[in-house]
C-alpha cells in the first residue's frame, strides 16, 4: 500500500474533540460508459463501417451512477453504506479507491484506500499459500513480516478447518473460501482506509464474527472502515455511522440506528 | 437528528447530528483536505517516488515471477520439463524447414548452432512482448484488489522470460557443444549481451503493456508483427550473406534492428566461426543504446498512465 511508504506522518495533536478527516467526497458525479449495450448491430461489417466512417459505437451508453454525493469520513469511524441494488454503493467505493475517475467533483483521501470487493480475484492458478505470500508482498510487507504472519492469516481465514486446503490452487476454492482468504490477506495489514464491499457476505457465521471483530480492531488502530452490506445486523454490529444511497443520491447520513430504522421503513 | 431529506440535485441533504463545532467547520472541502494533507484519490506519484515504491516491491516482483513460472505447467503431465522441451522442439522444427528443406544454410558454418542461437535469443524478446501485452490486461483482478506500482507486472513477466531463457541456455550450450564448438573466454560475452537484451525487453514489455491495457485488440495483432520482425532479424539466415548485393541503406537498416543486434552478439560469443569482422560496426554501442533508450523510455511511458490501469 502506498500508505506504508509514507513516513510516519506527524498526526495532528488529537484532542478529544478534534476529528481528523481521512476521506472527503466533494460533490462527486460518476458517469459510466457502458460498451456493448443497446441494440446496435454487433456484426463484423458493422464494426468495419464504424471504423471507416469514424463514428463512435452506437452501443456506448452513459449511465449516471452517482449524482452529487458529498460526505466526510473521519479517523476511527466505521461507516456502513446501504441502499438497494444499483444505488451506486460499489461505484462510490471504487471511486474512493481511485479505480474510477469522477466525472466532476473531487475525492481527497489520506494515503491509498484499499477496496475489498467480492470479485477482487487474486491469482486463481496459484495455491492459497502463494496468494498469501504474494498478497502480503504486494501490499508492501517485508518477506520476514509475511512469513511471521502467514499462519495467522491462514488461521483467520479458516481455510484449513476442513483439511489442508491452503496448499491447493485457489481455483479449487468455493466462492466463500476465496472471499474469506482475500479478506484475511487484506485485513492482515493496518489500513488507513479499508473499504469492504460485501466481501463478508459469503463467509459463514463464525468467519463473519471474526471479521467483525477485526474491523473493530482496525478502527481502534485509527483507521477508517467502510462497509457495504445488505445485512443490516452486520452493519449494526460494526458501524457507528451509516450513509444511505438511493439512485446515486445521498438520501441520509447519520447514526446507525436512525438511518437503518428509516431504511427499514422505506424498504418494507 | 437526521431526517430523510428532500433530495435535490445539487446534493443538499440533511446530515446527521454534527459533533461539537470545531475550528474546521468553516473550511471548504479542498481547504480541509489541504489542512490534513489529504491527496486527490488515484493521483500518480512522481517518477522518483514511483521508482522508490517499485524498489520496495522487488521481493514481490521476484516471488510473483517464481510462483507464475512454477504454476505455468501444472496442468501438463510432464510439468517443468516443458521449459526445456519447448525450445528444443522449436529448434527442431526450424532446422527441418530452414536447414533441410529450404537450405538457407548455404554459406553459414555450423548452421545448427547459428540457427538455434538465433531462435532462442529472438524467442526471449518475442515472449517478453507477448506476455507484456497481457501483463496489465490479464491481471486486472490483482490490480484492482491491491495497490502496488503497476510496473511490477511487466517487470515480473520479463523476469519470468529471463528465467525461461536460462533454461533454454542450458539446451543451447549443450547443442553448441555437440556441434563441435569449444568453450573459451569469449563465451562470457553472452552475459553482458543478455543483460542489455533483458533491459531492452523490459522496456518494450512496459510499452506494449500500456498499449495493451487500452487496446485489447493488440493481443490478436501482436503475433503477426512479431513474426514479421523475426523474419527480418536474420534468425534463420545470415544478413551478411543475403545483403551482399543489396543497397547500403538496407544493410544498415537490418543491422540496426535491435533483435538482430542481440542475436549477432550471442552468436559472436558462442560460435567460433562468427568473428568480430562479421559483426556490423558499433554493435556493442547499439546494444547498449537500444537498452537505455527503450528501457528508460518504456519505463517513463508506462509510468505516465499509472493511475489509469485497472480503471473502467
Amino acid at each position: 500500500m502506498a500508505v506504508a511508504e509514507q513516513q510516519p506522518v506527524a498526526t495532528p495533536p488529537q484532542t478529544a474533540e478534534a476529528r481528523v478527516p481521512t476521506v472527503i467526497v466533494d460533490d462527486v458525479h460518476i458517469v459510466y460508459k457502458v460498451y456493448g449495450a443497446g441494440t446496435g448491430k454487433g456484426s463484423a461489417t458493422a464494426a468495419l463501417g464504424r471504423l471507416l466512417l469514424r463514428r463512435g459505437s452506437p452501443n456506448v451508453r452513459r449511465v449516471h451512477a452517482v449524482r452529487g454525493v458529498s460526505f466526510t469520513a473521519y479517523r476511527g469511524e466505521a461507516i456502513g453504506i446501504i441502499g438497494s441494488n444499483g444505488s451506486g454503493k460499489s461505484t462510490i467505493l471504487r471511486a474512493i479507491a481511485g479505480l474510477l475517475p469522477p466525472e466532476s467533483g473531487r475525492i481527497y483521501t489520506d494515503g491509498q484506500p484499499s477496496l475489498l470487493g467480492v470479485n477482487a480475484a487474486l491469482m486463481n492458478d496459484l495455491t492459497g499459500s502463494t496468494n498469501v505470500l504474494l498478497g502480503g508482498l504486494a501490499m508492501g510487507m517485508s518477506q520476514e513480516e509475511v512469513r511471521r504472519r502467514h499462519q495467522g492469516i491462514v488461521d483467520f481465514s479458516g481455510i484449513n478447518e476442513k483439511g489442508d486446503f491452503i496448499s491447493l490452487p485457489m481455483r479449487t476454492y468455493s466462492s466463500g473460501m476465496a472471499a474469506r482468504l482475500r479478506f484475511s490477506i487484506a485485513a492482515a495489514k493496518n489500513h488507513d482506509v479499508l473499504m469492504i464491499d460485501e466481501a463478508l457476505a459469503t463467509g459463514d457465521r463464525a468467519f463473519q464474527r471474526r471479521s467483525e471483530a477485526r474491523i473493530r480492531e482496525l478502527r481502534k488502530e485509527a483507521g477508517t472502515v467502510f462497509l457495504v452490506s445488505h445485512n443490516n445486523n452486520s452493519i449494526r454490529d460494526t458501524c457507528d455511522r451509516v450513509v444511505w444511497l438511493e439512485k446515486g443520491e445521498l438520501l441520509m447520513d447519520g447514526p446507525t440506528d436512525e438511518v437503518i430504522k428509516a431504511y427499514e421503513k422505506h424498504t418494507k | 437528528m437526521s431526517t430523510v431529506s428532500e433530495t435535490t440535485h445539487n446534493g443538499a441533504v440533511a446530515v446527521g447530528a454534527p459533533p461539537a463545532p470545531t475550528a474546521d467547520d468553516g473550511l471548504s472541502p479542498s481547504q480541509l483536505a489541504a489542512k490534513y494533507g489529504l491527496t486527490v484519490s488515484g493521483a500518480r506519484p512522481g517518477l522518483a517516488e514511483y521508482t522508490r515504491q517499485l524498489w520496495g516491491r522487488r521481493h514481490f516482483i521476484n516471488e510473483f515471477a517464481k510462483a507464475r513460472t512454477a504454476a505455468q505447467y501444472t496442468q501438463a503431465r510432464l510439468g517443468q520439463l516443458w521449459q526445456v522441451m519447448t525450445p528444443l522442439l522449436n529448434a527442431a522444427v526450424y532446422y527441418l524447414i530452414f536447414g533441410v528443406l529450404i537450405g538457407t544454410r548455404k554459406g553459414v558454418d555450423n548452421f545448427i548452432a547459428f540457427l538455434v542461437t538465433g531462435i532462442f535469443i529472438f524467442t526471449f524478446t518475442q515472449s517478453s512482448v507477448m506476455s507484456g501485452v497481457r501483463a496489465v490486461a490479464g491481471n486486472l483482478g490483482l490490480i484492482r484488489a491491491l495497490h502496488f506500482p503497476r510496473a511490477s507486472m511487466p517487470i515480473a513477466f520479463t523476469l519470468m522470460q529471463l528465467q525461461q531463457l536460462m533454461m533454454s541456455m542450458f539446451v543451447l550450450i549443450a547443442i553448441v557443444l555437440m556441434t563441435g564448438e569449444v568453450p573459451d573466454a569469449s563465451w562470457l560475452l553472452i552475459i553482458p549481451a543478455l543483460i542489455t537484451q533483458w533491459v531492452f525487453n523490459t522496456g518494450l514489455a512496459m510499452i506494449v503493456a500500456r498499449l495493451g491495457s487500452k487496446m485489447t485488440d493488440l493481443a490478436q495483432l501482436m503475433p503477426f508483427m512479431l513474426r514479421t520482425w523475426m523474419y527480418t532479424s536474420g534468425v534463420m539466415y545470415s544478413i551478411e550473406n543475403l545483403t551482399s548485393h543489396a543497397p547500403h541503406y538496407v544493410r544498415i537498416l537490418l543491422d540496426i534492428n535491435p533483435a538482430a543486434v542481440y542475436i549477432d552478439l550471442a552468436r559472436f560469443a558462442l560460435i567460433d566461426s562468427v568473428t568480430s569482422s562479421q559483426l556490423p560496426p558499433h554493435v556493442w554501442i547499439s546494444a547498449v543504446a537500444w537498452a537505455v533508450l527503450v528501457g528508460v523510455g518504456g519505463y517513463i511511458y508506462f509510468w505516465k498512465a499509472e493511475e489509469q490501469y485497472g480503471r473502467g
